[in-house]
């Protein structure tokens, strides 16, 4: 637990120290932020097209959901950024070590593979749950002017707390792959949006394979989460690819201990 | 305290370390020294873990590399050749980070740091940012980092490389004070460093040790033979003839380099030539301006070991 908090503490530290953490943070709200606030305004202009319009049909026509219109499809958008985003907080987490030899201080401390790897992945998760959790200023804001269902919201948020791991995960085992920060970029961008777009090929794939794409695909378990149905099923999916990754790259470290 | 016995390690096809085998005894300082990509790095990451040997086998303190990993890793304190340092961390930070992780208990950790950074001299730097200090500093805080936690065993590779002369001489010293209290391994390619500082030398080459003992007795098992420095006035081939022409002497060169006239006589083991050499001048009507031995330095040792080596090869 001591060498766990260590790594960890070590990694917050170099987040914090460094602008990465707030260049990031910065970057991310700023166009979350910029795409909230579009989706609000269309929002607004359903509602004036909506009101004119009920002056002519009486009482036909059904109320405008402020979760469907603007929390779901803002969480859409958010997805997408953080695909984008997360490979670049992971990337330095291993290739950074190998690069400037610190992964010799590492491998050579009293310290289990298992201990490195979670101390690293928990330090990314907490900044990033850091990170989302800034995003529910914008949930505020609709709770202030109007009246948001916060059950989906919530299951919402457990959902990109499970797929963050997942994304954090793909991300460490890139990192663990290469000594060049641009390579673990581009190889855990490349793994993520394949694991995204999956399901496409579903349409013209069998039965079966059709199933098992679909399954595969990162986002749709998601939408679960986004319309308030927490499944066991999604949580499984999230939690047991987080694990995998985690595995292969704990392998991935202590090959170097066995490879001969 | 260190056994290691038929060490190998192959790359590929390439074998970079081939069937080493030495100890080095506790509480001395062993030098390891050899030309560039001998093999030491490779030797000196396979004791501490960071890379399985092919085949042999390495003990620390009875506790074997590959079986008992953990236990060797709480025994030793390593500086690799590039100082494992993370730039944006405060030098203190940085040591109670890596005194943390080497298992030092929360009640000693202070006194362990303002101990560490006392014997490598840099509590005056304890708050300055690891990437602003000069690469002498660094050095040093590398070395910090290898005795935070008072490991038995020090392994150090290439301890005073890219420093300066003042610098070289200050991180030797304090590596001097730490025997007796730590074995220690260091590795270098520079001769002096090891005549200096170690008290066993294994000059290894082209993965291979090929010679092993203490400076002095390195530099006698090689002598064969008085090298002798004459310098004789007089017509060169002349010189050379007469002698060569002296009983008890083996060969005759001609200093190139020297400023004038000078020559360099090997003798037979246990013979002395002084003196007739000095008759012969004389007899022969030369001018005799020097004469002296020229002692066999470890330097020359090095050299005619490592080139017999990849001349078998």
């Amino acid at each position: 637990m001591r060498n766990f908090l260590a790594i960890y503490t070590k990694e917050m530290r170099s987040y914090f120290v460094s602008p990465v953490a707030y260049v990031i943070a910065g970057v991310f709200l700023f166009l979350t932020g910029y795409l909230f606030r579009n989706i609000l305004m269309q929002f607004n202009y359903y509602c004036l097209q909506f009101s004119q319009r009920q002056q002519f049909m009486q009482g036909g026509m059904p109320n405008l959901n402020l979760n469907e219109m603007v929390v779901t499809q803002f969480f859409a958008v958010m997805d997408f950024i953080w695909l984008m985003v997360v490979p670049m907080l992971t990337m330095r987490l291993f290739s950074e070590e190998k690069k400037s030899g610190t992964i010799e201080l590492l491998m050579t401390s009293p310290l289990s593979t298992t201990q490195i790897l979670l101390g690293k992945f928990f330090a990314a998760l907490s900044l990033y749950m850091t990170i989302v959790a800034l995003t529910l200023v914008y949930c505020l804001i609709l709770e202030l002017y109007g009246d948001p269902d916060w059950g989906p919201i919530w299951s919402a948020y457990l959902g990109y707390l499970l797929l963050g791991g997942t994304f954090i995960g793909v991300g460490i085992l890139a990192s663990s792959l290469t000594e060049n920060q641009i390579v673990a970029v581009l190889l855990a961008f490349g793994a993520l949006l394949l694991l995204w777009l999956i399901d496409w090929s579903a349409s013209f794939a069998g039965p079966t394979a059709a199933a098992i794409l679909t399954y595969l695909s990162i986002i749709q378990h998601l939408q679960d989460f986004q319309r308030g149905v927490i499944d066991t099923g999604d949580v499984v999916f999230y939690l047991s690819l987080t694990f995998f990754t985690l595995f292969l790259t704990s392998r991935v470290l202590e090959s170097r201990r066995w490879r001969r | 305290m260190i056994e290691v016995r038929e060490l190998s390690k192959q790359y590929g096809d390439v074998t970079a370390v081939d069937g080493v085998t030495f100890k080095a005894e506790s509480g001395q300082i062993t030098g390891f020294l050899g030309p560039n990509g001998a093999g030491k790095t490779t030797t000196m990451r396979m004791l501490t873990c960071f890379l399985p040997p092919s085949s042999g086998t390495a003990t620390v303190d009875g506790f074997d590399t590959a079986e008992a990993s953990l236990e060797v890793r709480r025994r030793i304190g390593y500086l690799p050749e590039l100082p494992p340092l993370y730039h944006d961390m405060t030098v203190e930070s940085y040591l109670d980070f890596v005194a943390k992780i080497k298992g030092v208990p929360s009640p000693q950790l202070r006194s362990r740091l303002d101990e560490t950074m006392e014997k490598t001299a840099i509590t005056h730097v304890a708050r300055t940012v690891i990437g602003q200090l000069s690469k002498g500093y660094k050095q040093r805080v590398g070395l910090a980092q290898a005795l935070v936690h008072n490991p038995p065993v020090l392994i150090l590779d290439e301890p005073t490389v890219g420093l300066d002369p003042k610098q070289i001489i200050e991180i030797r010293e304090t590596i001097k004070s730490l025997r007796g209290d730590h074995t220690i391994i260091l590795s270098t390619h520079i001769l002096p460093e090891v005549s200096m500082t170690c008290d066993k030398i294994v000059i290894i080459n082209n993965g291979r040790i090929v010679g092993e003992g203490s400076p002095e007795s390195l530099t006698a098992q090689l002598r064969e033979g008085e090298v002798l420095r004459a310098q004789v006035v007089g017509a060169k081939d002349e010189v050379e003839a007469m002698l060569a022409g002296i009983p008890g002497v083996v060969d005759v060169q001609r200093e190139d380099s020297g400023p004038a006239d000078a020559y360099l006589v090997t003798t037979a083991p246990g013979q002395n030539v002084r003196d007739p050499l000095a008759k012969a001048v004389v007899d022969g009507g030369f001018g005799l301006r020097e004469l002296r031995s020229m002692d066999m330095s470890l330097e020359d040792v090095f050299l005619q070991l490592t080139n017999e080596d990849s001349a078998e090869v």
